[in-house]
């Protein structure tokens, strides 16, 4: 398990609540699982994604991830159409652990509402957010 | 502390039962004919089945040899939380094995199993009676099918009043198949945080709950080992929309006699007998998922249903709202014996005290454990309490490899990574068959593999080395896996 300063969260991107990163290319924007996410879930071995063209809400499920430890939905950082899944991930599911903001990236949406990006996380935040967890859990 | 419980042993590898043998090798003498020879019919004629061939040493050596690998509750200590593996009293067996029960066949006339019909009318009402609810049936085959169908009684329930409800409210802290079992009755299931304390706040309910939610399906006590203390309150907002409350019994082992849930609110609620009522489960069965209803439900239970008349049983299908069959003939029986033998063998009092020990247990091991691992929620549990690894994770320890170093002292681990809400779950239930002595083996057990996460962590990253099979490769196992040799 890493420690809060051995997590990459990498600048440029936006992080939901329940750990899915999102980040702006052109007109879209590109979702994966956070370094925080693959770390506590560990060795992922299986990825279930949306059908492209599906309509999803923000916050309502796209995706379940299966670990050696758990199965958890992944919740629409933003809302909008599927327009591409990463079919690796079908194969290589371990992708999501060994490059979670390159090659393990899940979905690719075209926003309905592109200021819901501005409701998410930032580094810094996100950073503040696990770090008032982690202190909580210890209690 | 003597010396720890694990240790090393020569245990026998051995083959599959077909790659031993040899041809025409037998373990068994056909009796002289004394008919005379007649031709087999030739629609039964076909080619013979792949049996191995083997003599009744090889056969007995095979399984003696395969159960040294094993370790059961019969071996020692199974802390495995919300899954109650108490030591089940040997005498349930003696029981079950009575030639009047092993050899009934489900078919025969109700006159010839009067017994096995009075056993299942007894039984339900002893469950009814110990739960506080009116009705139980015996048949599905274990929680989680008891789950779906009182989730379909639930469902029949609100049809038959005209109404069609899409969504299910399951808290964080519940079973992991509860949300599966509204899933597979057509709910969409809704998730509901507990509070700080672990447990659940009226609130929290309320703001989710409408009338379009057919019920809720609390665990009680939950996976967190508390008992849900808001219960009635939760019950009275669900009811105010019209919504039922189905409260997996999973967890009864704390409350037997002592909770009367049909008076807190609850209109449905299963029992896992496997559990609860002590008879051997692990393994994958079998199990047996009674249901327990208040009257308004009873119209649907499944047929057929035992009844009494003038002291004769019978089985009768003729209860036109029933939601029909949930498994092959009455359920099973063999487990249902078991449970009953256990009932009557303890009786009202024993069954309380149980309960209290099994409490009792658990509070102890937590008080002994909570400054050695780190315990999230500090406060009273009942018949279980869940750690986390959070202050081993600075020596590069997790969960896991406190687990597999359990293995090598000699005790089954507890459950892990359960529940989700506490990340790194250590969740240890103890029961009320486990002595003080063994309680303070474990706790010491425990205390030493907390050191040696600190002074020797390789000890925990190599575990188990004294066992039969080694740390296991899971990843490779659940993203390749090998289904056919």
């Amino acid at each position: 398990m890493k420690s809060i300063d051995e997590l990459n969260l990498p600048e440029n991107y936006r992080y939901a609540e329940d750990h899915e990163w999102a980040k702006l290319e052109g007109d879209k924007v590109r979702v994966g699982l956070d370094d925080y996410a693959q770390d506590q879930l560990q060795a992922i071995v299986y990825v279930e994604l949306p059908q492209v063209g599906d309509s999803i809400k923000k916050g309502e499920p796209f995706g379940v991830v299966e670990s050696v430890k758990a199965v958890v939905d992944c919740y629409m950082p933003v809302g909008g159409e599927i327009i591409a899944v990463n079919t690796a991930l079908v194969d290589s599911p371990g992708l999501v652990n060994e490059s979670p903001y390159d090659e393990g990236w899940m979905i690719d949406i075209k926003p309905t509402d592109l200021t819901e990006m501005d409701t998410l996380y930032t580094r810094g935040s996100i950073r503040e957010a696990i770090l008032k967890k982690v202190t909580k859990e210890g209690q | 502390m003597k010396e720890i419980l694990g240790t090393t042993g020569l245990v026998m590898n051995e083959p599959l039962l077909w790659e031993k043998g040899g041809n025409g090798r037998c373990g068994f003498s056909m009796p002289r004919r004394d008919v005379e020879s007649s031709p087999i019919d030739e629609g039964l004629v076909g080619p013979v089945p792949d049996f191995p061939e083997l003599s009744e040493v090889d056969v007995v050596r095979h399984y003696t040899r395969l159960s040294q690998w094993n370790y059961g509750v019969d071996t020692g200590m199974y802390p495995l939380g919300s899954c109650t593996m108490k030591y089940n009293p040997k005498v349930n067996e003696k029981y079950a094995s009575l030639p009047g029960f092993t050899g009934a066949h489900p078919l025969l006339p109700p006159s010839m199993v009067q017994g096995a019909l009075k056993l299942m009318y007894d039984l339900e009402r002893f469950l009814s009676e110990i739960t506080g609810m009116d009705t139980t049936t015996l048949q599905p085959a274990a929680g989680a099918q008891g789950e779906l169908m009182g989730t379909m009684l639930i469902y029949a329930f609100l049809r038959s009043k005209g109404e069609h409800r899409s969504k299910f409210l399951i808290p964080d802290t519940a079973h992991g198949t509860n949300p599966a079992s509204v899933s597979l009755c057509d709910f969409h299931p809704i998730p509901v945080k507990s509070n700080e304390d672990g447990i659940l706040s009226p609130e929290a309910v309320a703001e989710v709950m409408d009338e379009d939610v057919a019920g809720i399906l609390v665990t009680n006590p939950n996976t967190l080992g508390f008992f849900e203390e808001n219960i009635r309150e939760i019950g009275e907002i669900v009811h105010g929309k019209g919504g039922l409350v189905y409260c997996d019994g999973a967890n009864m082992n704390a409350v037997m006699g002592i909770v009367e849930m049909g008076k807190i609110g609850v209109d449905v609620m299963h029992l896992n007998l496997h559990k609860t009522f002590s008879t051997p489960h692990g393994g994958g069965g079998p199990g047996s998922g009674p249901v327990c209803v208040k009257k308004h439900l009873e119209p649907f239970l499944p047929v057929p249903r035992v009844v009494q008349e003038e002291g004769t049983y019978r089985l009768s299908s003729e209860y036109p709202d029933s939601i029909g069959k949930v498994h092959g003939f009455y359920g099973n029986f063999g487990v249902m014996i078991k449970a009953y033998s256990y009932i009557m063998s303890m009786g009202p009092e024993n069954l309380k005290k149980a309960s209290q020990l099994a409490v009792l247990n658990a509070n102890y091991v937590k008080e002994s454990l909570k400054t050695v691992f780190n315990l999230p929620y500090d406060r009273p549990c009942m018949h279980e309490c869940v750690f986390s690894d959070k202050k081993l994770n600075v020596h590069k320890i997790t969960t896991l490899d406190v687990a597999k170093r359990l293995i090598d002292c000699g005790f089954h681990p507890p459950t892990i990574y359960f529940p989700l809400v506490v990340p790194g779950a250590i969740m240890v239930e103890p029961t009320e068959t486990e002595s003080k002595e063994t309680l303070d083996e474990f706790i010491e057990t425990c205390k030493i593999i907390a050191n040696e996460a600190e002074e020797t962590p390789d000890l925990l990253h190599d575990a188990p080395k004294n066992a039969k099979v080694q740390r296991l490769d899971e990843v490779t196992a659940a993203r390749q896996p090998c289904l056919a040799d």
